[in-house]
């Protein structure tokens, strides 16, 4: 009993630990696998995501509009001009380090460049492909 | 007498626009993270708290964009543009609710030759980091200035 309280303890002490972009796969997979058994992701097909033109927003036809074709490579936002850092966690540590923040980015992002919300196999896909970019 | 010292000395201690681009002491996160991810974090002195309570009203469609908050986070925001707004309602009003359309704005930028405006570094005026280069800090002034095409202000 003693053990099971210092432990509550600590985890309220504890800040949430950083999340990773592998643990977003594995959560955005299993969300995917309920609809569609089985379900692996690939870099392949997030690649593919990734370079697809939309062409829902002129200004914003798909993901490399901002930024860029080569995700480790700084972009700019399409309309403001803002530099934007890269997507790529292994060229910036910061990206796919907390779930509301991909959530967020990816609610808002795939509603202006997709037209509609991405599903949970395609943000798997997509994290893969920035992970390791098939 | 003493007071005269004191306000021709504060006179020279502030810079000359610190009225209309003071950025609050204290900084609301959520609106640096907010309100600073698609386009540098305008400082809030440079709207009337009118304009910001209508921009803050249409975030849905945000200049073309979707730029809906969860609502606490809105009112958050809000409060802390209203409470650092500008003071000078006529200066910093525009109807379609840019910074970019104030008095204020164009009176400041008058000496910026128009062609500069098309530089693909600047690709808009909205992109202030684009010429201030120290905009991120909120730090505007002349001295942190570089022109497209040009070398910096301070060194010339």
């Amino acid at each position: 009993m003693k053990h099971v309280l210092t432990f509550a303890l600590l985890a309220l002490a504890l800040p949430a630990a950083a999340e990773t972009p592998q643990q977003m796969i594995t959560g955005y997979s299993a969300e995917a696998a309920r609809a569609q058994p089985g379900f692996a992701p690939s870099a392949e097909r997030g690649r593919e995501f990734y370079q697809r033109r939309f062409a829902v927003s002129d200004k914003m036809p798909n993901c490399a509009a901002c930024h860029t074709d080569k995700p480790t490579a700084p972009g700019s936002h399409a309309i403001t001009g803002k530099a934007i850092k890269p997507l790529a966690p292994d060229a910036n540590p910061e990206r796919f380090s907390t779930i509301s923040k991909v959530e967020k980015w990816f609610k808002r992002n795939c509603s202006e460049v997709v037209g509609r919300e991405c599903t949970a196999a395609e943000k798997a896909d997509f994290i893969q492909f920035l992970i390791q970019r098939g | 007498m003493k007071r005269a010292t004191l306000m021709i000395l504060s006179l020279i201690a502030l810079p000359a626009f610190a009225d209309d681009l003071r950025m609050p002491a204290k900084v609301n996160p959520a609106w640096k993270e907010e309100c600073g991810s698609c386009h540098v974090a305008y400082p809030p002195s440079l709207l009337s708290a009118a304009n910001w309570r209508q921009m803050m009203a249409g975030l849905d469609r945000h200049f073309g964009a979707n730029a809906q908050l969860d609502p606490k986070v809105r009112e958050d925001i809000l409060a802390f543009l209203e409470n650092n707004a500008a003071r000078k309602e006529a200066k910093h009003s525009a109807a379609s609710l840019r910074i970019t359309d104030t008095p204020w704005f164009a009176k400041e930028h008058d000496e910026v030759p128009a062609g500069l405006w098309k530089y693909a570094r600047v690709k808009s005026a909205a992109n202030c980091g684009a010429c201030h280069r120290e905009a991120e800090r909120g730090d505007y002034s002349e001295r942190n200035i570089a022109l497209p095409g040009y070398a910096r202000r301070a060194e010339k």
